[in-house]
């Protein structure tokens, strides 16, 4: 049954609830595609999308044969998903109709039937008329800095300057008169507009979900700022309401101007009764088949990864433990996927270093304001409501500019000299960076969101150092606080080497509106350069230390910590204030620095594998150089592959995977449970692993998935709308979501979070936050454990812990890491079954 | 020196010959085909003006080729060397060098990777034609391959919707061009009595005397010349195709429609000049064009709020300003200037994704709230006027659509019986007793034989403006577009007594081959997909590719392009049209325009578009 009537307020909601909430592009946060339905079961929710709104949630059933008959989907993994879907069926007929039943796979979706009405019965093209108008308007108002000439009223409400604008025009908006008469009505609301259009109420919400999911990108965004205005540089005052009504308005306005006055609304012309677009979908044999095939494909991989997991640390406790050395160096990274290849080529040149993982914004949370900025930059997960501030200050450098972006070159006379004048400076421009790329003020250059020889304000003054509510700086308590946090969490608490790296990431890139998505998701999607820097100045302190020294952390004075930051797209590394090293620690440091260089070499090396302009057998100096040209390049649609291919997080013991080769496949976040028996520091280390690793590993899913709909299809024609989002052509819809150079790598399949700790207290852990509990017991995330003393595997499911035994048992063994990144294949086409080809599997290394 | 003008035209074909054998893995083999052959193109031309330069810049010319020689029609190929060539030469090449470079990585595994690079060949190929042509018709040859090199870099994307849309109004603007470049030949074979070559403009006398004598047409060829220039260079009022163009990669919207297509009218203005110079009408109305163009559209481009079409905008007002310096003859000037913006829009739209970041970074340091004025004054209201007339395009869309394309819907939707089935079999019997009647011409009486052609021609337009907007099976359609060929070619046959059997052959030969594997494509694809009426788009190029690619092949051999004989049988068709003989004209200029437009359509509507069988990827329609 429909509601019959139309409550407004809810409905409203309702559509914001399912919009997608992509805040415009400068800030990019990656989140579940499909958070709206994450109350639900994983494989519930996906065909419940896929019957409302039309998206493609799963591989196409013939991908799936595919990847069979490749041997990537491993035929015992294949039956055992089969047994445990279907335990009381025959295994024979359920495998007969996996591998070559015929099925009808095709969607029919509910959303827009009821629009589809106006082609049909008056055979007018609505949206043709509405959208291109809608959009320009609506751009032309929001626009942060492309026109030249500005929206006349923006600075009021958006319906709000519409009747402004319109009072004070000699032309008009509309084309009608009816339309304006409406605009101008006091209090003119979207069920007045609606009873014109549609007539009986018990259709409306069908017709504005119809609607504003014919753009859902803009919808989207509306949504957005209405909910986040903080998003935009340059304030509007908008919301989801003004835009319906605006253009109900249009609607009305193109359909008088069509059909005359009188036109029947929609209730009175349709065939149908209104239908509940959310009403339960059925089940099918296909989606059945669908979900086996889909935990077959993770399961082949998963059970590898647990296989090997398993093996190393059952080997690594026959092995007679070897003497402790003193450690040359530690390190810790972001638990980023990208930063797992550098660690193991660090650990590798020098084997007494250590690495550590934890999230990238080193526990650290604040605002930063850069120097000269006229705005503060949020540096810690989006979640989060900083209440500090930290101020650079001291910048002696001067920003540079690049006058070819400057849009006096659109005006009419300096257009005029700007051809004449700069059109031949642009031609030699193009063929020195087509040829010789370099850094310059139009690449967005990781390194610059700091300077580093800028000075910051980390320490608190007074507790009156105030700016708009932020505290400036941290006082000497908060300050022990996060570095205990930080130091706890990962465990470590003792045996410091003499220099601690704090090493952030950030990316840089050329002519890629998409920059944000490869910065640090934990930052909101910025390097992280801020956040190291603080925190090891902080934990340098001599304040600091002594209030840690309190609470049994004791860092030995020899020791220092440096930040640093490393830039994932070009390889290359920046460390901070290594002036303040003392006189043992400098020499020490520029023999580290050098074991970073010969990683970063490596590193490269590895990442080039999948890079066809570059050759991986070649020098490796020139691939690092050719990896560097890449980052700066304004021809190179894919300066680095982002998060492609995330599909695991690790909690645990470097050991844990020290000696396993992860692809650049997991996250990574250290912790030791022998120092939190009792889950503690885990429940702060798991909470946020949904939605930051979870929301990243499903937004790649969808976009891989269904890259039209919910990613934002190919980047090669995008056009850059009003500095806040991308869409193709001219008055096309706001994509959102990821483009398919990011994601064309990637396979497919729900992240797998494995932890080391015991089965019971993992499970009071995840019980102890709802929100927590919901990614694992909904299944967004997979969810295993191993038993740190019997190395027994669980996994969990319908939550309780089952054991696991991995079915795996041949796992290769690499000895020279040349040869293996040399030899790896290359994808034929980015289809699936080709793409995934390219992903190794598990080794083992030395 | 001459002779080697040849290898400018050859060496693109060439290229784009070999690109074609490649499969679309094979990328480096086909960015080195393209990069290779741009580059030889670019350099080879680099010497060839410096050797040109050392001979004192003397002006070539060169006929090089003939299709059809009877009487005093001659259609031949004509290559033609002066500055003006020198310098669209080189920064047209220039531009296609850097940008195929460009693209070789920007375009990796891109499913049209294959697709792209072929056309861009095309693109350059055709280019090359246009600026060393040394006649008419010469010039219409790479005229009409640069439109479809357009559509198809248009509908690069075809299966999304947009593309689609905008791609079919480009290609009905571009046809629009077509076919007034075709008046302006056929005119001038009439006013010159041959094939008037370019450097026969130069002679000052002759051409003063023949436009003295013939004030009236020389100024049509004027005015059909001046409006196709204007399509092609997106003035006022036929702007708004141009932002509406950049469907298709970055790389393609640079060179297409930042730079070289966009400035293609300058070039047939420049062309052009010697024969034009002396009517002050001329002029006139070109400076008019030119400089409402630079206004409006540095109006329009003032309030746009996304990257591409910002540029798009100013770019045209740019060209607008030449068209100013064109009239008043400053030369040189129009050189510079279209070599400088052609240079620096390729530049800004390559860069045109880095907008967003350089941009918010630079807001991020400089913001400063903007001041908006409460008080609202009379000036006030004029601005408002201005600005959301501006937001409008003003109008420019909705008036080509509502002016130009609405009125023939209407009257094909008039035309409904002849859907009819007694009616398309009557037609028949009708055409039958025409082949009859034309066999035996003796026995009709003079004033019949003016009757009957006009009639024939009539009917065959009508088929056509019937298929335009018909929206049942495709095949009837398509018979129906067929039917309508035969119709004007039998009034064509009525009306002259020179036109030749070998004529007819020459047309016919290549519109039944078209029409035989257009007719195998559709017959085929019904076969597997039962339904194919042209209610919607319905995108079977997902399924179905090779009938789509070989249907879109029979559809531009149809519309007579300049590889199939028809293009030859068009042509002649054209000169025995009397100069006197306006009805007919008007049936055959209608004609010529809605046959392109209606199997594109049909093309369009059946192959394009996001696929309807919803088990896979498919894209939203406002996408």
């Amino acid at each position: 049954m429909t509601k019959v009537s139309f409550d407004e307020k809810h409905v409203l909601h309702e559509l914001k609830h399912y919009l997608p909430s992509q805040t415009p592009l400068k800030d990019f946060i990656h989140h579940n595609s499909l958070h709206a339905f994450q109350s639900r079961k994983f494989y519930d929710a996906i065909f419940k999308s896929a019957k409302v709104f039309g998206y493609q949630v799963t591989m196409p059933l013939s991908d799936y044969r595919k990847l069979y008959e490749t041997g990537r989907i491993r035929p015992e993994i294949l039956e055992n998903c089969i047994k445990n879907r279907k335990p009381n069926d025959d295994l024979k007929i359920w495998k007969t109709n996996l591998v070559s039943k015929v099925y009808d796979d095709h969607i029919d979706h509910r959303i827009g039937k009821l629009r589809q009405q106006w082609k049909e019965n008056y055979h007018i093209d609505l949206d043709n008329f509405v959208q291109p108008f809608l959009f320009r308007f609506l751009c032309s108002y929001l626009d942060q800095g492309i026109s030249i000439w500005n929206f006349p009223i923006g600075n009021k409400g958006f319906l709000e300057s519409i009747i402004i604008l319109e009072k004070n025009i000699f032309s008009s908006i509309f084309k009608t008169s009816r339309a304006k008469e409406l605009l101008f009505k006091e209090g003119v609301s979207i069920e007045e507009l609606l009873r014109i259009l549609v007539g009986s109420e018990a259709y409306f919400e069908q017709y504005l979900f119809d609607q504003q999911f014919s753009h859902r990108g803009w919808s989207g965004l509306v949504a957005a700022v209405e909910m986040h205005p903080e998003s935009l540089l340059s304030p509007k005052k908008i919301s989801l309401h003004d835009l319906i009504i605006f253009e109900l308005l249009l609607e009305i306005d193109n359909l008088d101007d069509q059909l005359g006055k009188h036109w029947k609304p929609l209730s009175e012309i349709v065939t149908f009764g209104p239908s509940d677009l959310f009403e339960e979908v059925e089940n099918s044999e296909l989606q059945e088949i669908l979900k086996i095939w889909q935990d077959a494909f993770e399961w082949s991989y998963y059970d590898e990864v647990l296989a090997g997991i398993k093996q190393l640390s059952k080997s690594k406790r026959n092995k007679e433990p070897i003497d402790i050395l003193p450690k040359s160096f530690q390190a810790l990274f972001c638990i980023d996927e990208r930063e797992d290849s550098i660690r193991r080529h660090l650990e590798s040149i020098d084997r007494n270093s250590e690495t550590y993982g934890t999230p990238g914004f080193f526990s650290v949370e604040f605002y930063f304001q850069a120097y000269g900025a006229k705005f503060y930059d949020k540096l810690c997960p989006a979640p989060v409501t900083p209440k500090y501030l930290i101020k650079e200050y001291d910048v002696a450098d001067k920003r540079k500019h690049d006058l070819l972006y400057t849009n006096k070159t659109h005006k009419l006379t300096t257009g005029f000299l700007s051809a004449l004048v700069f059109g031949f400076w642009s031609a030699f421009r193009l063929v020195k960076n087509l040829f010789f790329p370099r850094k310059g003020p139009a690449i967005s250059n990781a390194f610059l969101h700091m300077n580093a020889e800028g000075k910051l304000t980390i320490e608190n003054k007074s507790i009156n150092d105030i700016e708009n509510n932020l505290q400036i700086g941290f006082t000497v308590e908060e300050m022990a606080t996060r570095v205990a946090s930080l130091l706890n969490g990962i465990a470590l608490t003792n045996n410091f080497a003499p220099i601690v790296y704090v090493v952030a990431h950030g990316s840089s890139s050329a002519n890629n509106p998409h920059h944000g998505a490869h910065d640090c998701g934990a930052c909101s999607g910025r390097p992280g350069s801020v956040n190291a820097r603080v925190f090891a100045l902080m934990a340098n302190n001599s304040k600091v230390r002594a209030a840690l020294h309190i609470q049994g952390i004791t860092i030995p004075i020899s020791t220092q910590f440096i930040g640093a930051l490393h830039d994932t797209a070009a390889d290359e590394i920046e460390f901070y204030d290594i002036e303040t090293l003392n006189i043992e620690n400098a020499p020490l440091h520029v023999n580290n620095a050098q074991t970073f260089e010969n990683a970063l070499d490596l590193n490269a090396k590895e990442r080039s594998r999948r890079f066809a302009s570059i050759d991986t057998k070649s020098n490796i100096k020139k691939i690092r150089k050719a990896i560097k040209a890449r980052s700066v390049s304004l021809f190179e649609p894919r300066p680095e592959l982002g998060h492609g291919t995330n599909t695991l997080c690790v909690v645990g013991k470097r050991t844990l995977t020290k000696g396993i080769f992860l692809d650049r496949r997991a996250f990574l976040n250290s912790y030791d449970y022998k120092t939190d028996l009792d889950g503690i520091f885990l429940t702060g280390i798991m909470k946020p692993l949904g939605p930051v690793c979870g929301g990243i590993n499903l937004e790649y899913y969808f976009s891989r998935v269904d890259n039209y709909k919910l990613g934002a299809g190919t980047k090669l024609p995008h056009n850059v709308m009003g500095l806040f989002g991308v869409a193709n052509s001219s008055d096309g819809d706001l994509r959102a979501g990821l483009p398919w150079q990011m994601i064309e790598v990637h396979d497919p399949m729900r992240l797998m979070i494995i932890v080391e700790h015991f089965p019971a207290v993992v499970l009071k852990v995840i019980q102890s936050v709802p929100e927590m509990y919901q990614w694992f017991i909904n299944e967004w995330v997979h969810l295993s454990v191993i038993n740190p003393e019997t190395d027994e595997l669980f996994y969990f499911k319908e939550g309780n812990f089952v054991s696991y035994k991995p079915m795996a048992n041949k796992i290769h063994f690499f000895k020279d890491v040349h040869t293996l990144l040399e030899d790896a294949k290359e994808m034929e086409t980015n289809h699936i079954s080709h793409a995934t080809q390219e992903n190794l599997p598990i080794f083992f290394y030395d | 020196m001459e002779h080697s003008l040849q290898l400018f035209i050859i060496l693109p074909l060439l290229g784009f010959i070999v690109s074609l054998f490649f499969s679309n893995k094979n990328e480096n083999a086909i960015a080195a085909t393209v990069i290779l052959t741009v580059g030889i193109q670019f350099f080879g031309l680099l010497f060839f003006i410096f050797s040109w330069v050392g001979n004192g810049c003397p002006i070539l010319d060169i006929k090089h080729f003939t299709f059809y020689k009877e009487g005093n029609i001659e259609i031949f190929i004509d290559l033609f060397f002066d500055k003006i060539t020198a310098v669209f030469a080189a920064v047209g090449f220039l531009i296609t060098f850097l940008v195929a470079i460009f693209s070789r990585f920007y375009l990796h595994r891109d499913s049209g990777y294959k697709r792209f690079f072929s056309t861009l060949l095309l693109f350059f190929f055709a280019y090359s034609i246009v600026i060393f042509s040394g006649n008419f018709e010469t010039l219409f040859i790479g005229w009409e391959f640069l439109g479809i090199g357009s559509f198809i870099l248009i509908i690069f994307y075809g299966d999304r919707y947009l593309p689609v849309k905008n791609g079919l109004k480009t290609i009905s603007i571009y046809r629009l061009s077509d076919v007034c470049l075709m008046l302006a030949l056929w005119m001038s074979h009439h006013l010159w009595h041959e094939n008037i070559t370019f450097i026969q403009l130069k002679d000052v006398f002759l051409v003063a005397s023949h436009i003295e004598e013939h004030n009236y047409y020389a100024l049509f060829i004027v005015v059909m010349i001046i409006i196709a220039a204007s399509i092609k260079s997106a003035q006022f009022p036929f702007s708004s195709w141009l932002p509406r163009a950049m469907e298709g990669p970055t790389t393609s919207s640079a060179i297409f429609y930042g730079s070289l297509s966009a400035h293609i009218g300058v070039f047939l203005l420049l062309r052009t000049y010697a024969y034009w110079e002396s009517i002050l009408i001329a002029k006139i109305v070109i400076i008019t064009v030119g400089s409402v163009s630079a206004l409006v559209a540095t109006l329009i481009a003032s309030v746009q709020s996304t990257v591409k079409t910002q540029i798009a905008y100013s770019s045209i007002s740019q060209i607008g300003i030449m068209f100013v310096e064109l009239a008043m003859g400053w030369h040189t000037l129009v050189l510079f200037h279209f070599a400088g913006n052609a240079f620096l829009r390729t530049y800004q739209l390559l860069v045109s994704p880095s907008v967003l970041g350089y941009l918010v970074h630079e807001q991020f340091f400089s913001y400063k709230p903007k001041k908006y004025d409460s008080n609202i004054s009379f000036i006030n209201k004029i601005s408002n006027s201005i600005y959301v007339l501006s937001l409008k395009e003003w109008n420019l869309d909705t008036f080509q659509f509502k002016f130009m394309w609405s009125p023939f819907k209407w009257i094909g939707r008039k035309l409904n019986f002849l859907s009819n089935k007694m009616v398309l079999y009557s037609l028949i019997v009708i055409y039958s007793i025409g082949i009859y009647l034309f066999l035996n011409q003796d026995i009709l009486p003079k004033k019949l034989d003016q009757f009957l052609h006009i009639l024939f021609a009539f009917i065959g337009m009508l088929l056509i403006l019937k298929s335009f907007s018909k929206r049942t099976d495709a095949i009837v359609v398509w018979f129906m577009l067929i039917a309508s060929q035969f119709y004007i070619l039998l009034a064509i046959s009525f009306l002259n007594d020179k036109y030749e059997y070998m004529e007819i052959l020459i047309y016919v030969s290549g519109l039944l081959i078209a029409a035989c594997i257009g007719f195998f494509s559709l017959y085929k694809l019904k076969m597997i997909e039962n339904k194919i009426d042209l209610n919607d788009f319905y995108g079977y190029n997902h399924d179905h590719p090779k009938y789509g690619f070989w249907f879109l092949i029979s559809c531009l051999a149809f519309a007579g392009l300049p590889f199939t004989p028809t293009f030859i049988g068009v042509d002649l068709m054209f000169s025995h049209i009397d100069k006197n003989e306006y009805l007919l004209l008007a049936i055959i200029v209608i004609s010529l325009l809605f046959v392109e437009i209606s199997v594109l359509r049909i093309y369009a509507r059946l192959f394009l578009g996001p696929n309807k069988k919803q088990n896979h990827q498919i894209a939203y329609r406002s996408s």
